[in-house]
């Protein structure tokens, strides 16, 4: 009945491997150390056959994803988040009601759905599914990076008002903000753009989702994550303390793209109702320095001609040419972060001597038993993609320089505040400071208190 | 309501705002216009133009902007993917490098070992479960591999033991992977749990797995186990 009778090899074994247990040691060293894992897996011990109805062999559970349809749910969220954002934002015009949106959605898209997807780290899926045919972007990662886009296009950034979670965090927390210098201001503002560029050359060629590895908050909303990635949302939190929303404004390449986009947004924030009294109050109220100034009354200054522009577009093309050469050298450094190139140049080093031992990579690779030069043809083609990304990203940083410089010199001028509405991140904070509002709601509700259906 | 002001931003759109049927009035019953920009005279024409021009322009930009998303949008639409797929970890290829439980986006990480009881040997030295030199064939810790003590052996009829998962404890760390495969038949392996893992589009350990054992595969297969026709 019993099964050793019928196992006598099996039980053979198991008294060799007793009595040999000091060499075993040995054995597992050498053969850990050389041999890849795979290769060794076989069917040593043949499983035993249980006498019938004497055990019950568990099953191997196998926990399913996550269903479906909760994409869609996720979708359908973010355009029920954008559109009460739209709505708080430009018609009922309250930072309440933009607050509570705000709110929600760091509760869903921050601490439930754990930060991800989001819309800033989609960038990377559209970029990787425009460059690797391999790559298939899903439906709602789709959705997720085009919504907010079209929202923008045409009601300016309600999404980073109240439904990107990275906003929210930053935004709840900002309580005594400090105005920087305009000049600051300015400067730290390329920075997305460098961010944006550097990300997407990073997807473009497979090495990496910076975005998603370096996202802040992301830590937090998952409640737990590397001391580097805790310490790193920590100390953000603690600058938005004192500098509103400082991701937003000067890292956030999603920000950059939707700042360009609010600019020509058909309906977009707006401070008074009527005649701006430059009581300066929405300037002070807006923790993110995105109210303009008005340009000093008298003297009016002459409009800078023709001739600027010609020295600002000079400037711009020699600023792309000096990024690009830049770039174009910087490309060899920064193709070391891609896989493909480092494992191909570790496999180089290892098999001209230069290095002795091996590393996982190496070792896995070598188990393969591919050629080496199908590697390095694979490590060229990338290195050779990073050369070209690394001339086109100094080329639009250059651009990116002079088109802000441009901007400066040919400021659109105004002689009232009103919201920058490309840094306006539409947080309705002004809307209940101008006095003009204030005067105008109390007018209102005399005039229109007799009869409730409005115009 | 709509156009008493030729750039009237009343923020609504088009006469869609008013108190609706509410009696008290909100902030949304004021007329907001954008200040008008200063006239100046310069030879820069797009900067000095008046609201109708710059409303053109705009509008111009937006059409752009929307074509470009649309096309861009076909484009990725035509390779998008059809059916759902996520992370799994090939077994045949993972080396148990110990990368899994220390790149994970999540901690512990969401790749734990797995128990694959049909080619289980149910080994009394379990090498996936022993030391390599134990002091003895208990259930002491210093004669465990499993660093948390995740591995629960069980005595059947004599000499099997079963071994289960605890994978509250287990952190995929695969040190139980590298003995029983090297030595044994390869029942535990480590596998993506689709209960904790939330499937990022660029899985972190993927991107430093250094067997490339990281593969999508479609979201109603969502495990690679091994049986005892395939083995690893």
């Amino acid at each position: 009945m019993n099964a050793r009778g019928q196992f006598p090899i099996h039980n053979l074994q198991f008294s060799i491997l007793n009595s040999l247990a000091p060499l075993l040691r040995v054995l597992l060293l050498l053969v850990v150390l050389l041999s890849p894992l795979a290769t060794f897996a076989a069917e040593r011990f043949p499983p035993p056959e249980f006498e019938p109805g004497t055990y019950t062999m568990p099953p191997t559970t196998t926990p399913p994803p996550r269903l479906a349809v909760m994409e869609i749910v996720d979708v359908a969220v973010l355009l029920g988040a954008l559109s009460l954002s739209t709505y708080g934002v430009l018609v009922k015009r309250s930072r309440r009601h933009v607050f509570w949106v705000m709110v929600f959605s760091l509760l869903y898209f921050g601490f439930v759905r754990q930060g991800c997807v989001c819309s800033i780290g989609s960038i990377q899926d559209v970029t990787l599914a425009l460059f690797d045919k391999s790559y298939a972007v899903p439906v709602s990662v789709l959705l997720f990076f085009l919504l907010p886009l079209v929202f923008t296009l045409f009601f300016g950034r309600s999404f980073c008002a109240a439904v990107c979670p990275l906003g929210a965090a930053q935004d709840i927390v900002t309580w005594k903000p400090i105005k920087l210098p305009v000049w600051l201001e300015h400067a730290l503002g390329v920075i997305p753009f460098l961010y944006l560029g550097a990300a997407v050359l990073f997807a473009a060629t497979g090495t990496a989702f910076v975005i998603c590895e370096w996202d802040p908050f992301v830590a937090f909303f998952r409640r737990g994550g590397s001391f580097k990635m805790l310490a790193l949302g920590a100390g953000f939190l603690a600058v938005g303390l004192f500098i509103g929303r400082p991701y937003c404004r000067f890292l956030c390449p999603y920000g950059a793209i939707l700042s360009v986009l609010s600019r020509f947004a058909k309906w977009n924030v707006t401070l008074t109702p009527d005649d701006c009294l430059k009581c300066q109050i929405c300037d002070v109220a807006c923790p993110f320095g995105a109210i303009a100034e008005p340009d000093e009354a008298a003297p009016p200054k002459p409009r800078p001609g023709f001739g600027r522009l010609v020295v600002l577009g000079t400037l711009t093309l020699l600023l792309m040419a000096g990024g690009a050469w830049l770039g174009g050298r910087l490309g060899l450094p920064m193709s070391k972060l891609n896989r493909t190139v480092s494992l191909a140049e570790r496999i180089a080093a290892e098999d001209s001597g230069a290095i002795k031992d091996v590393n996982d990579a190496s070792k896995a690779w070598r188990a393969l038993g591919k050629p080496a030069h199908e590697l390095h043809a694979e490590a060229l083609r990338v290195r050779g993609q990073f050369r070209f990304g690394g001339l086109l990203l100094g080329a639009f940083v250059g651009l990116v320089i002079g088109a802000k410089l441009i901007g400066l010199a040919f400021a659109h001028p105004h002689d009232v505040y009103e919201p920058n509405l490309a840094n306006c991140v539409a947080c309705g904070r002004c809307y209940s400071y101008c006095p003009k509002v204030l005067v105008a709601a109390k007018r209102s509700e005399k005039k229109e208190m007799p009869r409730p259906t409005a115009a | 309501m709509a156009d008493q002001h030729p750039s009237s931003q009343c923020g609504c759109g088009s006469g869609a705002c008013g108190n609706g049927g509410s009696a008290k009035p909100s902030p949304a019953s004021i007329q907001f216009k954008k200040p008008a920009s200063a006239p100046a005279k310069s030879a820069v024409p797009a900067a000095a133009a008046p609201p109708s021009r710059r409303q053109f322009v705009g509008g111009a930009l937006r059409g752009a902007f929307l074509f470009v998303l649309g096309a861009a949008t076909s484009l990725i639409a035509r390779v998008s993917q059809k059916e759902r797929t996520v992370w799994q970890i090939d077994p045949t290829k993972c080396i148990a490098c110990t990368n899994c439980a220390n790149h994970c986006v999540l901690t512990p990480s969401a790749v734990k070992c797995v128990q694959q009881y049909p080619i289980c040997g149910y080994c009394k030295l379990c090498t996936g479960y022993f030391e390599p030199e134990p002091n003895a064939l208990n259930t002491a810790a210093e004669n465990q591999v499993c660093p948390t003590g995740a591995i629960e052996r069980r005595a059947l009829e004599d000499p099997y033991y079963e071994y289960n998962i605890d994978e509250e404890l287990c952190i995929g760390c695969g040190k139980c992977v590298v003995g029983c495969v090297v030595f044994g038949n390869g029942s535990f392996s480590l596998q993506i749990r689709h209960d904790r893992c939330v499937n990022c589009n660029e899985c972190a350990i993927a991107m430093v797995c250094p067997a490339d054992a990281f593969v999508r595969v479609p979201a109603s297969q969502p495990y690679l186990l091994k049986t005892r026709e395939k083995q690893g």
